[in-house]
């Protein structure tokens, strides 16, 4: 049984992005979600319109949650892939609940058009947290043919979709956890990255390179000394930056990274058994093919067996013992 | 002797006092108006003197009261003035000094229910008037009552081993009278024995702590239950019936001498959590600690190899005393006290609930309760401060104050030990190590004597104190650290490079605080902590008659206070013994049996477990020495078949009649609306 999501792909996946659309269509049928697309979309302003002018800025938003409430019939989700997009979508929709002034302004711009939107009537979510929450570690286990073990991955989250959090979907907004559960649900091994929420610098590489580069060197290099074969992304903006501006951060740098930046579709698509062309893999500028090579048939002997806690000097001291033990 | 007035039921006569308390009423209240109206508009209702006075507590005040009973004839007397938690008592002993019956008398209150809620004088003027003229209504229909005497047992009880339990036990204990002492885990010590240094004068903590555990283990009026838990409390204040299950240990106490043969053949190790915060290991069959009280081992029968796989005995095999028995079952006591102790300590802060500062992901972040028990010459490392790796020095350490403290994610409170411990812990890495040291704190915490002074003192001994709050500790290089901090006073971030990273974990209420503040009939805060009967005035004493607190288990302390809180918890258990008989508030409920149905609504509502239902005669019973007189099964009674002395229908209702009936003038909005 599917369960349907109205979806909101938004710009970038339709450009830059294009093997996220594709990575996200070939694994839907597997996840179970049926994405019905906003017909007659447009785009949700990105991060710069709002400071330009905020209730225009919400209305632009609102013509899509306005667009994807009449499509609705039952459904009350509404899913983007892009954390940006995602956010605008949550923020308008949340301002909307809180401000009734606000709502009301916006409400009589899309009466131009003909449309309204009702605050609070679609529950406006990241992917992510569709993936995670709603199909659920376990069913996505449960598909997995191909097990990435070998790769060690590391799960950066970004700036925008654990936070604000406005409606509490996620474990906690400084050290989130869902995507690291979900890699490792995969096979993939998820290496401690204590930089998965901070920021790419988002649109800095058009506005100051510089500081840009060095947001970026911060995330590259934080993977790198983690041991990470790849970064996963959930969010274009992120991936652009990280991935098509890795080398012009290493012509500042002068430095030499090469960590390549696949999006969590993708590699739940290569988990999945789906042929990576199909998943847009070789798309991306920094190229993944020798990290993916690190994926093994056998799972690695660390990763099955816990060490014993027998007592040797050479031991050292005890780890502090962890609660529940992760999937 | 004074004539005893006796009060006529036609024609009371009835004095109002009105007290100004400075300015506390007077500055919003026109008392005056207020007196002037119980004497003019209450005459009726029988007022035959009212008056206002500056403090209406003070001799002089109580003076006017008795003065009036004699020589007015006065049969009530209402006093408006604070809250009856504060001086219901005072004016209850002026009215029986001067021959009145004490429950005859009604307190108003017009300052915590008027005067310092409201700002609307005319209107305040206005609700003090409905108050008493509520009280007045109300004290017509009071009735005389007599305090309930009940006997006290002279043993007392006390739960949790720790410095504030052992104080107390050993206080009541040393004034000749039984103290029966309950510890869940195998030893007494409690926290205080994982301790190295106690500031601010560095002794050695065990030193301090281990001559008063031995003392309680062989005290001839201690008798002590460790490994041990209190199951179920019945009875009331002076006559306490108290079930503990003393868990198996299976070691025969009589038996063994304590020679440790089995600890040192038992095959199997494990990872002490308890003791030793997890940093160090024990056998299976153990005591927590080389001075443990009493010094019997017990096995830890979720590892042991035995009762796993029905195999090997070694320690059986070793013991020439016979004294372990793999048979043991727990015992289950019953006891008779007096009064009873709870001093049951606090759970430190879990750090792992904060990711971000890394305990349990990065090897080199550690508690501040591992460094103490590796400070500790008889800890994991025989007080070697080393990193993860159990050999290496560290070069910087930062300690992270705060942990779980302070933080509206976590708790609000302060935890008030962690600002001093950091700042002794600070000085012991520094003299062990040589290592730089960096304190990262919100706010410096070093109240009380001779505190600051050893600040100072780590401060002078090069101690690196930076204000800010840490946002994140990250892996740097193989195994070295960066502490993400906004130092605050230079107004910059900054990213300090160390090797070990400690957290200062707050103190948390013990997370079955709940629970066992149930068995005992008292409640805990927003925070989890028990409640005192009174913040300032009455920190000892809980709301359940006869049931004290001492230590950590009413709010985060260090050891002065704890020591402090266990000795006059002791004091109080003392008085009561040396009163013999103790006079109770009469204000109770009964059961009308004639009307009682049995349908036993209100069993289950008591708070304080003094209902009981007596099935053969198909009705209620309520223990009078145990009822505290909360009113709430006589509000929940569908047959009115409880009645609440001091509580009853008819005084309840005479006190809404006389607030509405007061003519309270032209109400301003805010007497309408408050």
């Amino acid at each position: 049984m599917s369960t349907r999501l109205l979806f909101y792909p938004g710009c970038s996946l339709q450009r830059n992005a294009r093997s996220y659309l594709d990575s996200v269509m070939a694994v839907r049928g597997l996840l179970g979600l049926e994405l019905d697309e906003v017909e007659d979309w447009n785009c949700c302003g990105a991060t710069e319109y709002v400071s330009v002018h905020r209730t225009a800025a919400h209305a632009l938003v609102a013509r899509n949650l306005a667009l994807a409430s009449l499509q609705a019939a039952g459904a009350d989700t509404l899913t983007a892939p892009c954390a940006a997009c995602y956010l605008n979508l949550a923020k308008t929709d949340q301002q909307m609940r809180d401000d009734p002034r606000l709502a009301a302004t916006v409400n009589e711009a899309l009466a131009a058009g003909g449309l309204s939107y009702q605050p609070g009537s679609l529950k406006v979510r990241h992917l992510l947290d569709v993936v995670c929450h709603d199909v659920g570690y376990e069913a996505v286990q449960a598909k997995v043919v191909r097990p990435l073990y070998g790769l060690k991955v590391a799960p950066y989250y970004g700036c925008q979709v654990v936070r604000p959090d406005p409606d509490g979907r996620w474990d906690d907004p400084e050290h989130p956890t869902a995507l690291d559960r979900l890699l490792r649900a995969l096979g993939a091994e998820v290496v401690d990255y204590p930089l998965k929420t901070a920021c790419c610098g988002g649109h800095m590489t058009v506005i100051g390179p510089e500081v840009a580069y060095g947001l970026i060197r911060r995330l590259v290099q934080g993977a790198t000394s983690a041991g990470a074969h790849v970064i996963t992304a959930l969010c274009p903006m992120c991936q652009l930056n990280l991935d098509a501006y890795q080398l012009e951060m290493n012509r500042h740098f002068r430095a030499d990274y090469q960590v390549p930046v696949l999006y969590f579709t993708q590699l739940m698509g290569l988990a999945f058994g789906i042929a990576p062309a199909a998943l847009g893999i070789g798309k991306e500028f920094v190229d993944a093919a020798p990290a993916l090579a690190h994926i093994r048939d056998e799972a690695p002997e660390g990763a099955k067996q816990r060490r014993a806690r027998r007592h040797r000097a050479e031991d050292g001291l005890p780890m502090p013992r962890m609660h529940a033990v992760e999937p | 002797m004074t004539e005893t007035l006796q009060p006529g039921t036609e024609d009371e006569r009835i004095g109002v006092y009105v007290c100004h308390c400075g300015s506390n009423i007077a500055g919003v209240v026109d008392v005056e108006a207020v007196a002037g109206f119980a004497a003019e508009d209450l005459r009726t209702r029988g007022v035959v003197v009212a008056r206002d006075y500056n403090f209406m507590c003070s001799t002089p005040g109580q003076d006017l009261i008795e003065k009036d009973i004699r020589e007015q004839g006065l049969t009530r007397v209402v006093v408006a003035a604070c809250s009856p938690h504060l001086h219901e008592a005072t004016f209850r002993g002026a009215c029986a000094r001067a021959g009145l019956n004490p429950y005859l008398f009604e307190m108003a209150s017009i300052r915590e229910h008027v005067s310092w809620v409201h700002t609307d004088k005319a209107a305040a003027t206005a609700k003090a008037q409905a108050v008493v003229s509520g009280a007045v209504e109300r004290v017509r229909h009071h009735e005389p009552l007599e305090a309930i005497r009940v006997p006290i047992d002279a043993a007392t009880l006390v739960v949790g081993g720790g410095i504030a339990g052992l104080q107390a036990a050993l206080e009541i204990a040393d004034a000749g009278y039984t103290v029966h002492l309950v510890e869940r885990e195998p030893s007494l010590g409690g926290h205080m024995a994982q301790l190295d240094k106690t500031y601010p004068t560095l002794d050695c903590s065990a030193c301090i702590l281990t001559p008063k555990m031995a003392s309680a283990g062989g005290h001839a009026h201690v008798h002590l239950y460790t490994w041990s838990e209190v199951e179920k409390v019945e009875g009331y204040v002076g006559n306490f019936t108290v079930t503990v299950r003393k868990r198996a240990r299976y070691v025969n106490n009589d038996l063994c001498n304590g020679c440790g043969v089995c600890v040192e053949k038992c095959p199997v190790m494990v990872v002490d959590e308890e003791f030793e915060a997890g940093l160090g290991y024990r056998k299976v069959i153990y005591t927590p600690f080389a001075q443990a009280v009493p010094n019997v081992p017990v096995i830890d029968a979720d590892n042991c190899i035995y009762f796993l796989k029905g195999t090997c005995k070694a320690c059986e095999k070793f013991c020439d005393r016979d004294a372990i028995d793999f048979d043991q079952q727990d015992e289950v006591l019953t006891l008779r006290v007096g009064n009873i102790v709870l001093a049951t300590g606090y759970d430190m802060f879990d750090a792992r609930r904060i990711p971000q500062y890394g305990y349990g992901r990065l090897a080199n972040v550690f508690t501040n309760l591992e460094l103490e028990r590796m400070c500790n010459a008889a800890g994991p490392t025989g007080g070697k401060v080393v990193l993860r790796d159990g050999k290496t020095a560290p070069k910087a350490v930062g300690i992270v104050h705060c942990v779980g403290s302070r933080d509206r994610n976590y708790n609000n409170y302060c935890s008030t030990i962690c600002c001093m411990q950091s700042v002794k812990l600070a000085h012991l890495v520094k003299e062990r190590t040589g290592a730089e040291v960096y304190n990262f704190y919100i706010d410096m915490r070093t109240a009380f004597k001779d505190y600051d002074e050893f600040y100072q003192r780590v401060l002078d001994e090069g101690v690196h104190f930076i204000r800010g709050k840490v946002a994140e500790v990250s892996p740097r290089e193989e195994g070295d650290l960066q502490v993400q901090v906004e130092d605050t006073l230079i107004g910059r971030q900054q990213r300090i490079p160390v090797d070990m990273v400690v957290l200062s974990a707050g103190l948390e209420p013990r997370r079955d605080a709940k629970a066992v503040g149930g068995i005992f009939g008292i409640s805990c805060s927003a925070s989890g902590w028990f409640i005192e009967k009174h913040p300032k005035l009455d920190p000892i004493s809980t709301m359940t008659e006869g049931v004290y607190i001492a230590g950590c288990a009413q709010g985060p302390k260090d050891i002065p206070a704890s020591v402090a809180q266990g000795a006059a918890a002791a004091a109080r258990v003392l008085m009561r013994i040396h009163q013999g008989v103790l006079a109770l508030e009469p204000v109770r409920a009964s059961v009308v049996e004639a009307l009682c149905s049995g349908c036993r609504i209100c069993n289950g509502l008591c708070p304080f477990n003094a209902i009981s239902y007596d099935a053969a005669r198909q009705v209620t019973a309520i223990n009078s020495a145990l009822c505290q007189g909360c009113g709430t099964c006589v509000a929940a009674c569908p047959a009115g078949a409880i009645r609440g002395s001091a509580f009853s229908d008819e005084q309840v209702l005479a006190q809404i009649e006389g607030l509405l009936m007061a003519n309270v003038g032209h109400p301003s909005e805010e007497a309408v609306t408050a």
